[in-house]
């Protein structure tokens, strides 16, 4: 570290000139990482106060989410969604990466467009709008009206991921295997598939962090025992701040640093092994 | 560029094999060819039919609906009601005052916030850029209803920053830093932040150092090549990410609605309470267009901008 200071960066200028704009970047990176922290420490609080740091600790909040039965349930109702929105989006999401990146350039980028829609429409346009629809499909208050909002949301990403992942490997390989007799399916399934399953991976981490952590549509077309965690945390956050939402807002965070991790993990064993 | 340049047809497309045959010499199989490759076009497009019919049923039905409702009177009529109280209301004046500002102020946090960090994560040594890189992943990943909650507890009147102060004399009464408009900034650009250092990060990483290199052998000084060699160089970058964080910013809802505590109304939230307090879908649609209607020019003028004005430059 000490020699790394006393060099230069790439730009010719020293490590030593430079620390003022180092200590600048450390602090933005501090204040984009530790606020979402302070609600750990809060979690294991014996007061019923907000108190930081809390003069007490215990595991009341816990046993409070654990013990309430509209907790669990929405813990429950958010984990199928969730896993159920992988389990659509990601095939979907593939194929279509699949059509694109076999489509003449104009057929693929307006595919693309179109697939980028749910990312770039105001959420909350559209959780007003599938409100409106699901009212007369009889679709509110459903895990599939939630699964297919959720699986649409997460197209986009799983669509960017795995597309990333087909630019890597040579899909004239897919041919060779089918002009050597096998079906386009078998091809695909044992020829490409096994060369993106990481990107694949990433997309269903993805897809099952969207679904997990969507606010806005869950409002709209969840309610009653087929609220989603997230329904439940903001309309307790509006009203009062029950510290129970500490103990879950852990859970979501525990998630989501694991899910970062394994997905870091996956796109580092992806450029080592690029570059053997 | 790839927009006014000719498609080219991909040379192993059975399609482009038959074409050169064909001008080369007339060839029996040639329709054969052709049908061949349009039988294999059509059965992998039908694989994109579940994501095609996903993004209908989620997203065209539900805007379109929408779109139609904004222009449908309290009679049930056609008009232009929706839009005519827009411009008549002085409150829905203020209301898109308050989400231009929010947006904008947002923007400009992430752009001062945001370069110097992207811009840093260029100069780690690699062992230090993959850590970097996830101080900012994490929080991006992290729910936003997490991230929200936090800043709650952090900025209320008896939370993190006020008792700190407190505790150590420098101020007596806490002061107000959420339930109004800077609680909704600070938490907003939070939120934004990882949208904007991401792909500036990635248009920074692709600029070839050896044009900085250069203007440093030719005796530019440190300032002199930063501002007038490496920084032209970010401003795609820089104005995408920026852009993409005004767009984002216009339709936010949840750290608004509760880190601006009622008293700051954004689009979004008006949004929401015609529909749940009111059911009143033609205001709410009304408001909903104008809002599309916005991002999709914004994302034109970015389009724009990286086509023709950068893309132009660049070759």
């Amino acid at each position: 570290m000490l020699r790394w200071l006393q060099g230069s960066a790439w730009d010719q200028v020293p490590h030593l000139r430079r620390l003022w704009l180092y200590l600048v970047a450390f602090l933005v990176m501090f204040v984009l990482v530790v606020p979402s922290l302070v609600v750990i420490p809060m979690s294991f609080s014996a007061s019923r106060y907000l108190e930081f740091p809390p003069s007490g600790y215990s595991l009341d909040w816990y046993r409070a989410l654990f013990g309430s039965s509209t907790w669990m349930s929405a813990i429950r109702t958010s984990l199928t969604v969730a896993a159920l929105t992988v389990l659509v989006a990601t095939p979907a999401g593939t194929l279509a990466a699949y059509v694109i990146i076999l489509a003449r350039p104009r057929a693929a980028t307006l595919m693309q467009g179109a697939l980028l829609g749910p990312i770039l429409v105001p959420i909350i346009m559209i959780g007003v709008g599938l409100f409106y629809v699901y009212a007369r499909m009889g679709l509110l208050n459903s895990v599939t009206g939630l699964v297919l909002a959720h699986s649409m949301l997460a197209l986009p990403l799983v669509m960017v991921t795995v597309l990333a992942g087909f630019r890597t490997c040579d899909m004239n390989q897919e041919m060779v295997a089918r002009s050597l007799g096998a079906s386009r399916p078998v091809a695909f399934l044992t020829v490409t598939v096994p060369q993106i399953k990481r990107s694949i991976l990433t997309a269903m981490l993805l897809s099952f962090l969207v679904s997990l952590d969507e606010v806005i549509i869950a409002l709209f077309i969840s309610g009653g025992d087929r609220s989603t965690i997230t329904r439940l945390m903001f309309n307790s956050l509006r009203d009062e701040i029950d510290p129970v939402i500490a103990a879950i807002s852990t859970l979501l965070i525990l998630i989501s640093i694991i899910s970062v991790l394994i997905i870091h993990l996956l796109s580092t064993a992806r450029s080592a092994r690029e570059k053997t | 560029m790839a927009q006014t340049a000719p498609p080219s047809p991909n040379p192993h497309s059975a399609e482009a094999f038959a074409q050169g045959a064909a001008s080369e010499q007339e060839r029996p199989n040639r329709d054969r060819l052709k049908r061949a490759a349009l039988r294999e076009g059509v059965s992998v497009s039908v694989l994109s039919v579940p994501a095609l019919l996903l993004v209908f049923f989620g997203l065209i039905l539900p805007c379109g609906w929408l779109l139609l409702l904004s222009f449908v009177g309290a009679d049930g009529s056609l008009s232009w009601e929706n839009y005519q109280r827009m411009i008549d209301s002085p409150s829905y004046y203020r209301i898109f005052v308050t989400t231009f500002q929010i947006s904008l102020l947002t923007t400009l946090i992430c752009v001062a916030l945001g370069y110097p960090l992207a811009y840093v994560i260029t100069l780690l040594p690699k062992s230090l850029v993959a850590l970097a890189l996830l101080a900012v992943l994490l929080p991006f990943w992290t729910s936003m209803l997490v991230r929200t909650y936090a800043w709650l507890v952090i900025l209320q009147n008896n939370g993190v920053i006020n008792s700190m102060l407190i505790r150590n004399g420098i101020i007596d009464a806490p002061i107000a830093l959420v339930h109004n408009f800077t609680g909704t900034l600070i938490g907003t650009a939070h939120i934004m932040l990882p949208f904007l250092v991401l792909p500036l990060y990635n248009a920074m990483r692709s600029i070839d150092r050896g044009l900085i290199l250069a203007a440093a052998n030719l005796g530019a000084s440190p300032t002199v090549r930063f501002w007038t060699v490496y920084f032209p160089l970010t401003l795609p970058g820089l104005i995408a990410g920026a852009l993409l964080v005004f767009v984002l910013s216009l339709g936010f809802y949840i750290t608004p609605a509760i880190l601006g505590g009622g008293r700051v109304i954004m689009a979004a939230m008006r949004i929401q309470s015609s529909v749940a307090l009111y059911a009143n879908w033609g205001a709410a649609s009304a408001i909903a267009a104008v809002l599309l209607l916005a991002t999709i020019v914004f994302l034109l003028i970015s389009l724009w901008l990286s086509r023709h004005v950068f893309g132009s430059r660049g070759r």
